[in-house]
């Protein structure tokens, strides 16, 4: 086979491989913008006649979609920054502070790794029902405030730190908080920014939890907001692509502007699972 | 302040939250699992008994249970070959010196990875509708019949499947890549020489230089697969004649819908035990073929 053919197999298969990725996304913009019913026509539409900003109006007006999005986004953000601190300090302490009983406490987290989250679903919503927490922010950003792979991902990168940065420092009378805070944390600030994004993405679109944890709807994230809008809505169609926007296209633009830190993570943390 | 001390207070807040919210309940899940919780404990504990093996041995007579078991499964052994494959193929036609514009390509292959599951369900849930879905008429003008998707038991599950495997293939694709980047190119350089074809170059350097990138990713895959459950949750409910229910569908129903918290405690147990199974074999069988 001639190089030329080869090359135009190769780009041809991407170029279809890349539209079926992001078609599904771009007719999602598309409909959001029809008017009422537009999407139930024959033949479907692919483009709206009259693009309209109608659909994103009933949702912010009537549909709450404002205090869903807050919700997401307090939800999100303080995960991101609590759950951040506390796996930083702890990934930090596991590969550079010596401490007896170190090697076993760690495997024995490496161990639970293998628990599939929602093996402690129903007892978590049995502690936290006993600790008034059930249906408030609390019941969602609580339990994800540390993560063992948070504290697994840190660990493996702080291990890379030279001992003789805290030795010097020691030396010179600092105390380890100091230490933490003005030497290790400007190091640790490439893995920050990716666990940072992880973290970020993972609570934006976490589906299981928020449905169980949250029972009333002015909690709810825009996931479930919208799993739920959508079974009263189910023949809204152009409705429910707006949406749908409104949910995707915050991590997407995230994704999107720091996609290399989030790349470098994905492999840093599939090196070992 | 000495090393010790600062060591334990910066793990102290970490440990706490694991210990707390995701240790513990999971030894509680076991002891749930061998009694009666229900409504009538979470109304009053002194209504709790200890039932000793009756959930498991309960859920083992149900068929619902038997099914959910068979549509995870089903999930898991047509949905992973699936997506590794589309990962791999992805990754290799990415990895190719032909190719052009792959940074666009990379980063459009992998955006259903980020999308929100509820939020694409929902666009594909329209894609796929019977009367004014696009795939329907696009196969309606090509002259091929039409499917019920989502609404013939026979064909939700694989429409499920199509789905997963669309919103997936992209996040194994970028560990694929690395894996093949990995591989020396003169090893391809010496095939070359002695005239081996692509096929050949495929089986006896790709395929054996992945192996270890393989397992792993087929590993985190098939856990991954068979924590089934915001798909059928937000296309189908579950239906249609409960063709879709999976096993974590089941168990939150049992748990959340009709409260009965004992006995969903044993279906998370028994999804466990048998996804700890699987990885268990495959991480056997993976050594068994390596040269000793």
């Amino acid at each position: 086979m001639s190089p030329r053919i080869a090359k135009a197999i190769i780009n041809g298969l991407l170029f279809a491989a890349a539209a079926i990725a992001i078609a599904p996304l771009l007719y999602m913009v598309s409909v959001s913008f029809m008017t009422q019913g537009e999407a139930s026509s024959l033949p479907p539409p692919v483009l709206p006649t009259h693009a309209t900003l109608a659909n994103y109006r009933q949702l912010f007006l009537n549909a709450g979609m404002g205090r869903y999005l807050f919700n997401s986004l307090l939800i999100s953000t303080s995960i991101t920054v609590i759950s951040l601190a506390f796996n930083l300090m702890a990934g930090y302490a596991f590969a550079k502070l010596e401490f007896k009983g170190r090697a076993r406490l760690f495997q024995l987290l490496l161990g639970a790794l293998v628990i599939p989250a929602q093996v402690a679903m129903l007892p978590l919503f049995l502690l936290l029902k006993y600790m008034g927490l059930v249906n408030t922010y609390g019941a969602i950003i609580v339990p994800a405030l540390a993560t063992i792979f948070g504290v697994f991902l840190v660990r493996q990168y702080a291990s890379g730190i030279p001992d003789d940065l805290m030795e010097a420092a020691r030396i010179d009378g600092a105390g380890e908080f100091r230490i933490f805070a003005t030497i290790i944390m400007p190091l640790l600030k490439p893995i920050m920014v990716t666990l940072a994004i992880f973290t970020f993405l993972a609570a934006w679109n976490d589906f299981m939890w928020p449905l169980i944890a949250l029972t009333g709807q002015e909690h709810y994230t825009l996931p479930i907001a919208l799993a739920s809008l959508s079974r009263e809505h189910v023949q809204d169609s152009e409705l429910m692509m707006a949406g749908s926007v409104v949910t995707i296209l915050p991590v997407l633009v995230l994704f999107l502007a720091l996609q290399r830190y989030y790349l470098e993570g994905l492999l840093l943390g599939s090196v070992k699972g | 302040m000495n090393t010790t001390r600062a060591a334990w207070l910066f793990i102290t807040p970490a440990l706490i939250i694991l210990g707390l919210f995701f240790l513990l309940p999971v030894v509680a899940a076991l002891v749930l699992s061998v009694t009666d919780f229900d409504l009538y404990a979470l109304a009053d504990i002194r209504n709790l008994r200890f039932v000793a093996l009756e959930n498991y041995w309960l859920l083992l007579q149900r068929p619902l249970f038997w099914s959910a078991l068979g549509h995870t499964v089903y999930f898991v052994v047509v949905g992973v070959p699936l997506s590794l494959g589309a990962s791999l193929g992805a990754a290799m036609l990415l990895n190719s010196p032909l190719a052009r514009f792959k940074p666009f390509f990379r980063t459009a292959l992998f955006a259903p990875v980020v999308t929100t599951v509820v939020a694409v369900a929902v666009i594909w849930r329209y894609l796929f509708n019977t009367k004014y879905g696009l795939i329907n008429y696009a196969l309606d003008s090509i002259g091929m019949p039409t499917v019920d998707w989502l609404g013939d038991p026979h064909w939700a599950m694989p429409t499920i499947i199509l789905f997963a495997v669309w919103k997936n293939f992209g996040y194994n694709m970028i560990i694929f890549m690395a894996g093949l980047q990995a591989i020396p190119a003169d090893l391809y350089e010496a095939a070359r020489i002695d005239g081996a074809s692509a096929w050949a170059q495929f089986r006896h350097i790709t395929l054996p230089m992945l192996k270890p990138t393989m397992l792993m990713v087929s590993i985190l895959t098939v856990s991954g697969y068979f924590q089934l459950f915001a798909e059928p949750y937000v296309m189908t409910e579950g239906g249609p004649l409960q063709s879709t229910t999976s096993v974590l569908y089941l168990m939150y129903e049992e748990g959340f819908k009709w409260w009965n918290l004992g006995s969903a405690s044993a279906v998370a147990f028994i999804l466990f035990v048998i996804m700890f199974a699987v990885t268990a074999a495959m991480l056997r069988l993976s050594k068994r073929g390596e040269p000793a």
